[in-house]
């Protein structure tokens, strides 16, 4: 092509911003609008329902302090990381994530099937100071958790919202919401948050035979 | 005729928040950084801890020092470059108070929880809304003031400077679609893995308009200027813009290889961010061959020599960014600090170097003096910033791969080698010497503002006078472009 061509865009504003405006749209449009169709026909298990109101309100202090800045939820498809977190991660376990939290960093494990891997005392003891049962860990202290209580009402907010986005909450999900948080702490939820990852998210509890220990015995 | 001025009092405003926040962000940085290595350092606070500082922290280096720092320079550009006074002053004025109450409101609210959790779109619900607002209104000056240009050829930094406003408010809009509970909780119309792609398509096209195409607008009109030559190659320029926009907006699946995004988007993306090569590597030759014949410059010049390291940071980390999009590499550097360590080749190499020497170029011309206040200032910058860059990035990439090799060790039997703590414990020493290349860069903010305030000595004395807007004889054919005027 003769230069002209190329030289009536640069000398016409109008010109320069639609091309620009198409260009940077291709992308978009060839990749990222074929997985909102496709993300349609992603649906959760059967049997799995969306968070109840207390793992509700954990996941969302979860997302409150930021702990996917260190921690992924999100198994590779990878040996290694199969062998030390269990089996990988598919796209129907995150369907009722908003957002979603695969995280992109791992200052910490991955999270994705921590889920019964301690027990509950582990889990409060751990949030509330990390060093006291991993003490070479540099996980920061949480807590301002242990006091924190829940307000239902909000709770009952939150899921009438997802429900808007589609979520299948029923009235009387709502409606038991308050009562389900009664007298529980930011930790309370937190933990019950974490022991469901990777278990009432999946559609079959059993999920622990792909998890070997190590040849030391310590938690892999 | 009325002799008509350049407006520089906007643009003095974006210089003088670019060094606050410079430090501001840098400072938080810098204290996410300890905590890293001395996790006791949150005190038990909240608002102190890590995972509530890093949002503040990446949202004030990028959005508050890099976007006023775009902002500022654009303002700058367009009239230089067009020969015309900005478009709508009051209406650009309100775009600097818009964008810094925006920046105020969103650092102050994510170290308390407020947050969206989408990594560099943390901001809740009605700061994006303030922020699209904002950044129509910029588009809206820079598109009049385009449209008023006496020049009648649009010069390339414009280029980038438009599509750094288009592809910055789309990716914006669509990443940003949430329902609110209420004003300090939103929940985003997208779950799960579409969530992710929208995520990532803006988290990498973030990289790609804001901390790429802007500061490329920035090194097209400084690089020529600080080096006294025209551009190496004009047309090439050109064809790198059609090409770096267009394919940037596909690799922003590299950000999710071996995860549950479906198998193809993940290769397109992989392919996509080899070809991205190209685009990068032709901007930054284009930049650096532009000194081809002054590079004894560089001897006396430390706004030219911030310049040359940052094209020469842009080329290595492109090329490490396209490497690491392979999915063999990515298996090994995914989730470890080789990611940390790449950006921040680019953001403290690249994005705040050609910032930097930008600064420092336009610094005397917006505040009338013939040069910043001290040469040697700018050159002790220029080595604290250079030594502090290369420990935090070597310290990152030693520790990255350090972590992903102890990740996949197996034994003999086929069972893994290493807890996990054991590869915290193996990269720990690494962070307390990010930390202190941390410090190094942090103190050299303090240099810059400093030699900046004695600068701006007769500026805020109000003894400057405005600069007049040279208009040119009308010119119809106008080919090869003209050069990026003086003043």
């Amino acid at each position: 092509m003769a230069y002209r061509h190329f030289e009536f865009v640069e000398k016409h504003v109008w010109l320069l911003g639609i091309l620009t405006a198409v260009m940077v749209s291709l992308g978009g449009l060839a990749e990222v609008l074929p997985l909102f169709v496709e993300a349609r026909s992603v649906k959760p298990p059967e049997n799995v329902k969306p968070y109840d109101p207390l793992r509700l309100a954990g996941r969302d202090v979860y997302v409150r302090e930021g702990c996917y800045l260190c921690h992924s939820q999100m198994i590779r498809t990878l040996r290694f990381e199969t062998q030390r977190y269990g089996r990988f991660s598919t796209a129907e376990e995150s369907a009722y994530d908003r957002p979603f939290q695969w995280g992109s960093k791992r200052t910490g494990p991955d999270l994705a099937r921590v889920g019964g891997k301690y027990s509950d005392d582990w889990q409060r003891k751990h949030l509330l100071a990390p060093q006291a049962l991993v003490p070479e860990s540099n996980m920061p202290a949480y807590p301002w958790l242990a006091s924190a209580a829940i307000d239902g009402n909000d709770i009952a907010a939150r899921m009438r919202t997802l429900r808007k986005l589609g979520d299948p909450y029923t009235d009387a999900d709502i409606a038991g919401a308050a009562a389900a948080v009664e007298g529980r702490t930011e930790l309370d939820a937190l933990v019950a948050y974490l022991q469901g990852l990777g278990i009432a998210n999946e559609p079959q509890p059993v999920r622990t035979s792909a998890l070997a220990p190590s040849a030391d015995g310590r938690q892999p | 005729m009325k002799t008509e001025y350049y407006n520089d009092h906007v643009v003095r405003l974006f210089l003088f928040a670019s060094a606050v926040w410079g430090i501001v962000g840098m400072l938080l940085g810098m204290y996410a950084a300890a905590e890293l290595a001395w996790p006791g350092l949150n005190l038990g606070i909240s608002w102190m801890t890590f995972s509530r500082i890093r949002p503040a922290h990446t949202f004030g280096v990028i959005f508050a020092f890099g976007g006023s720092a775009l902002m500022g320079t654009c303002y700058y550009v367009v009239q230089r470059t067009g020969h015309v006074r900005l478009a709508w002053g009051r209406l650009a004025e309100w775009t600097f108070w818009g964008w810094q109450l925006a920046c105020v409101l969103a650092m102050t609210t994510m170290p308390f929880g407020i947050t969206q959790s989408k990594e560099y779109a943390e901001p809740e619900w009605f700061i994006d809304i303030l922020i699209a607002v904002v950044w129509v209104a910029f588009g809206a000056v820079f598109f009049a003031t385009l449209g008023r240009r006496r020049i009648h050829h649009i010069y390339v930094a414009n280029w980038y400077y438009a599509a750094f406003i288009i592809a910055v408010a789309l990716l914006h809009i669509v990443n940003n679609l949430a329902l609110p509970v209420s004003l300090t909780k939103s929940y985003p119309i997208y779950s799960g893995v579409a969530d992710a792609m929208a995520q990532w398509w803006y988290g990498h096209n973030a990289v790609a308009f804001f901390l790429t195409a802007g500061f490329l607008g920035m090194m097209y009109y400084f690089v020529p200027r600080q080096a006294q030559q025209p551009l190496w190659s004009y047309r090439f320029s050109i064809v790198n813009f059609w090409a770096l926009i267009s394919i940037y907006m596909w690799a922003g699946s590299h950000h999710l290889m071996y995860t549950a995004l479906p198998d193809w988007v993940q290769s397109v993306g992989m392919a996509f961010s080899l070809v991205l090569l190209m685009p990068s590597w032709g901007s930054a030759a284009n930049g650096l061959l532009t000194f081809n014949g002054s590079w004894h410059r560089l001897r006396t010049d430390p706004a030219a020599k911030f310049m040359v390291i940052s094209l020469v940071f842009y080329a290595a980390s492109t090329f490490e960014g396209s490497m690491m999009a392979i999915k063999t590499v990515n298996s090994l550097s995914h989730y470890t600090d080789w990611t940390i360590a790449h950006v921040h080749a680019g953001s403290l190499g690249w994005v705040a170097m050609i910032t930097i020497g930008s600064l420092y170029a336009m610094a005397p011309r917006a505040l009338g003096r013939p040069e910043m206040h001290s040469r040697r200032a700018m050159e002790l910058h220029f080595w604290l910033h250079t030594a502090g860059t290369l420990l935090y990035v070597v310290a990152m990439w030693i520790a990255g791969v350090t972590a992903g090799l102890m990740w996949r060790a197996t034994e003999a039997d086929g069972s893994l080698t290493y807890a996990f703590i054991d590869s915290l414990l193996a990269i720990k020493p690494y962070y307390a010497v990010r930390w202190f290349g941390g410090v190094l860069i942090w103190l050299g903010m303090w240099v810059m503002a400093w030699n900046l305030w004695y600068t701006a000595a007769d500026a805020r004395k109000k003894l400057i006078t405005p600069i007049p807007v040279p208009v040119p004889e009308p010119v119809l054919q106008q080919t090869p472009p003209p050069l990026p005027a003086a003043g």
